[in-house]
């Protein structure tokens, strides 16, 4: 472990410490809900939230809390995701791994709502 | 940087651990690994969370569902409905009167407290200083030493109102102040962490469940006296609380946040730990010293008084656990802060630890004042069965009991002392219309016997004469005259004992007849228990 020489290294250091612990938080930037009933993991959500994360992993963002939703819309749309950021919350349904990294980079680390896959869109 | 999408607190404390904790841990843990979840959920053993006896107990982020009494066989439905699915299972969250409770927030027994000493406990891994760190951690510690001077430091714990504790509840900064006052290079700060009151374990949990907190208000402590050296004394029963101590002290010193020039400044500062053998009588400071001297941990007489004269002669400021921990909250957030919490004689909040005939015993933290019926009926759920509230006994074996028709005082130091009890470290236990007050008196009369170092005459004598009295009386060979005695005996000895363990001793068995004469009287007149707890000699010869 390196020396905390100044109250500057010790501030840096409490500010890492703390992003770490987002999930712990009252409340984080960016929130996202993944369905994952049944009929969702059938759909392939694990996969999904899987690439998802990894994404979000690959950006270190993890200024977030992933929520699991048994169910966040009819079965035929599965897998579905929300987004929440910014004050809005986004739907994307049918999210394979490939969209859920475009989300993952796009949406969720820099603001940018994938406006081509947003089914829904609404203030929170 | 690694994500975890659910952060499991799984409860560390004592209790949590010996109802099954580590095996449902493990459980759990091959449950994730038969999901593929392992690299999706943080496992993380926290401090005590409080509610013991609905232990173990488990935290899962981020929405805080609280989970309680779990099984190991419960890990199977977690993991496959909650974990992988985000269905919460309803039936292992904390029910009253068939309402559930999903997150701890919600739970009366947790909404109603007031966090500052155990502000960590139960929130954080208690094994990482990076964590306390992420709380505010060490923010106090720098504050004071780059931008307050000791004496300011000395003055805003004076302003806070804080006083110890451990028990007697003298005003803490009075006694930083007459430290930083005394003359002489070389001086010492004590955590006193010697706790020894039956029922009692607010310091072992804050130990164990925060260590940083105890160290950071320490190195605090020490800079504002001009001390460079500091020892806890821990009791060897306390093996859990020893370690993560052990382990806090290694991190902190490898941040250098305990060492040479810490943060940069000339303020030097390190930690040894001592361990006691567990004599109730080392909690008191004078015999702590002799003990941590290696000398017999006998008391001896005050003046001198450790401010002036203490480890090895040497100014010596000793503080409790809890009073320490709730330091860095002082500094860090100011006393105005502080002083808002709490009553204007007693600011801030005590930690208890309730125990005895309520619903839900478990560790408390509520602003001092509150009144004990808010505490027994609203925190604690009331008494179980449906029996009704008798007494509850604050200050342990040095304490007195609180009876029914002054259910409504405010748990502060001065009010407590007016019904002949005291604060004390925290422990409160409390009784119901099944429990005699004779006996309860017996009871702690007993614990102090068996601790009375016997050095002087009034503690060693007069306790165990006291115990006889009252043995006898339980028997049903009670004589015309022995509550007269007993009083006697007890005023004699808190006036000429040595320590605070005489003084004290006599308490629980004055405050009982001053409150319950008649159950006294019961047992020596008509020679009956009227709780049916005692065998009297009459009662046992019809049954034989």
């Amino acid at each position: 472990m390196p020396k905390i020489n100044t109250l500057d290294d010790l501030k840096k250091l409490r500010e890492s410490a703390q992003a770490a612990l987002k999930t712990r938080a009252a409340e984080a930037k960016a929130r996202v809900r993944v369905s994952m009933g049944t009929a969702g993991i059938a759909a392939g959500a694990r996969e999904s939230l899987k690439a998802l994360m990894g994404e979000l992993e690959k950006h270190s963002f993890c200024d977030l809390q992933i929520v699991e939703d048994p169910t966040l819309g009819p079965d035929k749309n599965e897998p579905i995701v929300c987004v929440e950021r910014d004050g809005f919350v986004t739907q994307y349904v049918k999210v394979t791994a490939d969209m859920a990294r475009k989300i993952a980079a796009q949406h969720i680390v820099n603001g940018q709502a994938v406006s081509e896959w947003a089914v829904a869109r609404s203030k929170k | 940087m690694k994500i975890y999408r659910l952060h499991v607190l799984m409860c560390g404390g004592t209790q949590c651990v010996s109802a099954g904790g580590e095996s449902f841990e493990s459980v759990l843990k091959d449950e994730l690994k038969k999901h593929n979840l392992t690299d999706e959920v943080q496992i993380v053993r926290s401090g005590c969370m409080g509610a013991c006896d609905r232990g173990p107990l488990m935290l899962v982020y981020p929405e805080g569902i609280l989970y309680q009494r779990l099984k190991p066989s419960d890990a199977k439905e977690i993991v496959a409905e909650h974990f992988l699915k985000g269905r919460k299972v309803k039936r292992l969250m904390w029910t009253e009167d068939g309402h559930p409770y999903p997150t701890m927030n919600e739970v009366p027994f947790f909404a109603r407290q007031t966090k500052i000493v155990l502000r960590n406990c139960g929130l954080i891994n208690a094994e990482s200083i990076d964590e306390y760190i992420a709380a505010d951690g060490y923010a106090a510690l720098g504050k004071a030493i780059t931008e307050m001077k000791p004496a300011d430091v000395v003055a805003e714990v004076k302003a806070s109102g804080v006083r110890g504790r451990g028990g007697a509840g003298f005003p803490t900064g009075l006694k930083w102040e007459l430290g930083a006052k005394s003359t002489g290079d070389t001086k010492y700060i004590i955590c006193n962490a010697d706790e020894g009151d039956p029922g009692a374990y607010m310091d072992r949990s804050v130990l164990e469940g925060d260590p940083h907190s105890v160290l950071e208000g320490m190195a605090i402590a020490a800079y504002a006296i001009g001390a460079k050296q500091g020892y806890i004394y821990v009791r060897a029963e306390y093996p859990l609380a020893i370690k993560r101590l052990e382990q806090a002290i290694k991190q902190a010193r490898a941040y250098g946040l305990l060492g040479n020039n810490i943060l940069g400044t000339t303020f030097c500062f390190d930690v040894k730990m001592r361990m006691g053998a567990g004599a109730f009588v080392c909690g008191e400071e004078t015999a702590l010293i002799n003990s941590i001297e290696g000398k017999r941990g006998e008391p001896h007489l005050k003046p001198p008084y450790p401010v002036t004269s203490g480890l090895w002669g040497k100014p010596t400021v000793i503080n409790n656990v809890e009073t320490l921990a709730s330091i860095p909250v002082i500094i860090h957030k100011g006393q105005e802060f502080f002083r808002k919490i709490g009553t204007k004689a007693s600011p801030g909040t005590k930690v208890f630890s309730l125990a005895g005939k309520v619903n839900t015993t478990g560790l408390i933290e509520v602003p001092l004042g509150m009144p004990l019926r808010e505490i027994i009926f609203d925190i604690g759920g009331g008494i179980p069965a449906g029996k009704k509230f008798k007494g509850a006994l604050t200050g342990g074996p040095s304490g007195g009991v609180i009876p029914m028709e002054h259910l409504d005082t405010p748990v502060d130091y001065e009010s407590l002392n007016a019904l002949g009890s005291i604060m004390g470290s925290g422990g409160l236990i409390v009784m119901d219309e099944t429990s005699c007050m004779v006996d309860i008196a017996k009871f702690f009369l007993e614990f102090t016997v068996d601790e009375s170092c016997g050095k002087c005459t009034p503690c060693r004598e007069g306790t165990m004469q006291m115990y006889r009295l009252l043995k006898k009386i339980t028997e049903g060979k009670g004589e015309e005259g022995d509550i007269e005695k007993l009083e006697a005996m007890g005023k004699a000895i808190k006036s000429t004992a040595l320590c605070g363990l005489g003084q004290s001793a006599p308490n629980p068995v004055l405050s009982t007849i001053r409150f319950f004469r008649h159950e006294y009287e019961a047992h020596i007149k008509d020679k009956k228990c009227p709780s049916g707890v005692c065998k009297m000699k009459e009662e046992a010869a019809v049954k034989a």
